[in-house]
């Protein structure tokens, strides 16, 4: 009573007005953003409901044209035909020896890539030598020469020793083409680190391995994640590659895929088709749901040091 | 005394810079040596080529009487502090401190045994078992203190470790890092742009300037006698006043407007002509304590920083400023006439052309 008759504009002032904090108010440009964002994720889904939709449908009900209804004769038909028994030209085996012989391919190139491109960053970033800016250059330059003016070239040198149609000549060329990007991202990631933690190494005695494989490799887990689901989707998806490295023997899934669903005998079977699409997209789809909090926790560990 | 570090004509360049030329540095046995300067001026470069980190251009480095200028880091009997601590952050402290000692590949027992004698020297043992993003900075800096213990070198090298702490741990680590070599006794090369770690730290300190040593002396001496501007105006906190006059015999006239006797000024080298009168803030007295000075003037205060301890105050001589150091319950305030007293003794004459103390 007393302070209010001494100071009224005083205790007005705390007492009313603004306090804690601001309340949420929906704004017009709120709901338009929401409305864009949900407008743009049924545009990206359609097509994918058209195909699980499809794929579970019978080729008469497939006739009838309505593309987005979901099936009246639920069936999973399509699916093991796709897998096991669809027809690629002569043979009748579906994706099953495409789907290994790309786990196969991705296996072996990821590790090895990802093996060569971290010890390049490494000796990039702390061991620079007269020419290893120059050679980092260069290497990077790679990265922008189109794969087409280089795969004649190829074809010929992997012939030359032997290696052109096979396993490991594709593994060969997925490590050369991988490597800039993959030497980029990990001379960055060495780049970002304290530069005092490597010459403590040397001080402590450790060499060009020690530092490596016992201070380096330890703290690179993070940038490594982020390598493996770029080269695991990257290797995955490759189609050029496949077609004209590999060979017959061990086309990819995505060159076999290819195959099915261009095969020119009898009718076109749209779901079976679309099973076969699925199936090969779902190896770097399931990547991708495993692996998104790594790859975000990745590269932001990738931008802090320490 | 014998001889811990000698660097003979050392020169290194990055590409065509020049950050070090001809240097020469003599250490001995268990000195504590530090190199101060300002940002830039090589300190971190000159204490690489001692680690062995950089490859000289030119010159030799000898460590324990052994020439050492082709030598691994390693090979060296060095241990290294850095600014950043850069701990090994994936292991634990016990493992960052014995990383070395595994590099080398010694018996367990030994290697225990040096990780609890460093580990308790430095009261790091309750952390033995953490990570080093567990650990406060002053805490990380001791485990990075420890890694260069537990190698049980000859010399010790300190680049800026206690840049990244606050002010109170600063002070806390600096004390323990003297305590730390009055016990150890090793010898100790430390590098630093704070002048306050210099004085208090160093046997002798190396004041660089540009990749050259302009004072290699003891803290007193740097503080007393400064060969040079550079070294008077960077050593001291307000820093040295200077006051430009003409020198002619030993008197300083000051724009015509004042003649400073420097009657009790022990010349080294005595030239006529510009000359330049340094004298501290804290060499100058002020009221009733003028009056003992050979020296006096009146002047008028501009400006009164209180410090706490003591107060600072700015003031004009002749149309020069000129800044005191008074004692805290002197009552000073701006528009104030004040006499002004000091001894031309302490202080220091510089040719105004060289730099050069006279
Ligand atoms: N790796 C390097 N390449 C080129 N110049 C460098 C390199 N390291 C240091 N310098 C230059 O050498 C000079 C001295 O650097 P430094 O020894 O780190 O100074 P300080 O430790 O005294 O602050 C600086 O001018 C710096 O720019
Ligand atoms: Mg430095």
């Amino acid at each position: 009573m007393t302070t209010e008759a001494i100071s009224p504009g005083l205790s007005a002032g705390t007492l009313s007005g603004p306090r804690g904090p601001k309340p949420k108010t929906v704004t017009i440009g709120r709901i338009g953003v929401y409305a864009f964002l949900i407008i743009s994720a049924v545009f990206f889904l359609m097509p994918l409901w058209v195909m699980i939709v499809t794929s579970l449908k019978t080729m008469p009900e497939i006739r009838e044209g309505h593309l987005f209804n979901w099936p009246a004769l639920l069936t999973f038909d399509p699916w093991l035909k796709a897998w096991d028994t669809a027809c690629t030209g002569r043979d009748c085996n579906g994706l099953k020896p495409g789907f290994w012989n790309s786990v196969k391919i991705t296996a072996l190139s990821v590790p090895v890539s990802i093996v060569i491109a971290m010890i390049n960053g490494y000796a990039l970033s702390f061991w620079k030598y007269k020419g290893s800016e120059l050679l980092f250059g260069i290497l990077i330059f790679g990265a922008f020469v189109p794969f087409q003016v280089v795969i004649y070239p190829l074809i010929i040198g992997l012939s030359k020793v032997g290696l052109f149609a096979t396993l490991p000549g594709i593994v060969v060329v997925h490590t050369i083409f991988g490597m800039p990007i993959l030497t980029l991202l990990y001379r960055n990631f060495f780049a970002s680190l304290p530069i005092e933690l490597f010459k403590a190494g040397r001080v402590d005695g450790a060499g060009f391995w020690g530092i490596f494989f016992r201070i380096m490799l330890p703290m690179s887990v993070p940038i490594t994640i982020v390598a493996i689901i770029l080269q695991v989707t990257g290797i995955w998806n490759d189609f050029l590659f496949g077609t004209v490295f590999a060979g017959r023997e061990n086309m990819p899934m995505t060159v076999q895929l290819n195959n099915i669903v261009t095969t020119t005998t009898g009718t076109r079977e749209y779901n079976v088709n679309m099973a076969a699409t699925i199936l090969t997209a779902a190896v770097p789809l399931v990547v991708y749901f495993i692996s998104g909090k790594w790859f975000v926790r990745g590269i932001a560990a990738g931008a802090v040091k320490g | 005394m014998t001889t811990s570090v000698s660097i003979k004509d050392l020169s290194l360049n990055f590409g065509n810079v020049k950050v070090l030329e001809s240097l020469d540095l003599e250490v001995a046995q268990g000195e504590f040596i530090v190199l101060l300067g300002p940002s830039g001026c090589g300190k971190s470069t000159l204490l690489n080529c001692i680690a062995g980190l950089l490859d000289v251009s030119d010159g030799q480095i000898f460590i324990s009487g052994k020439n050492v200028t082709w030598d691994e880091p390693k090979d060296r009997g060095i241990g290294m502090v850095f600014q950043s601590y850069a701990l090994y952050p994936q292991m634990t402290v016990e493992k960052n401190l014995s990383f070395g000692l595994r590099v080398a590949r010694m018996p367990k027992a030994e290697v225990d045994a040096r990780v609890k004698r460093a580990s308790e020297i430095l009261q790091i043992e309750p952390l033995l078992q953490r990570k080093p993003v567990e650990l406060s900075g002053g805490q990380r800096q001791r485990v990075a203190i420890g890694r260069a213990l537990v190698r049980d070198v000859d010399v010790f090298l300190f680049d800026e470790p206690l840049s990244n702490l606050d002010a109170k741990l600063r002070n806390d680590l600096r004390i323990e890092i003297k305590r730390l070599h009055a016990r150890l006794k090793n010898t100790m090369i430390y590098v630093t742009h704070d002048q306050i770690e210099a004085m208090t730290l160093a046997d002798r300190i190396a004041i660089m300037k540009n990749g050259v040593i302009q004072q290699l002396a003891d803290p007193h001496t740097i503080y007393n006698r400064p060969v040079n501007l550079f070294v008077a105006g960077f050593i001291g906190s307000p820093s040295m006043n200077f006051i430009k006059g003409d020198l002619s015999g030993t008197t300083l006239s000051v724009d015509g407007q004042a003649n400073i006797p420097l009657g009790n000024y022990q010349f080294a080298n005595q030239t006529n002509g510009a000359s330049i009168l340094g004298i501290r803030p804290e060499h100058i007295a002020v009221g009733e304590e003028a009056r003992k000075m050979p020296v006096q003037m009146e002047s008028e205060i501009e400006i009164v920083e209180p410090m706490g301890a003591d107060t600072v105050a700015w003031t004009k001589i002749a149309g020069q400023s000129l800044t005191f150091r008074a004692a805290a319950e002197v009552h000073l305030e701006p528009g104030q006439k004040v006499l002004i007293g000091f001894d031309p003794g302490r202080g220091s004459v510089f040719n105004a052309a060289s730099g050069n103390r006279i």
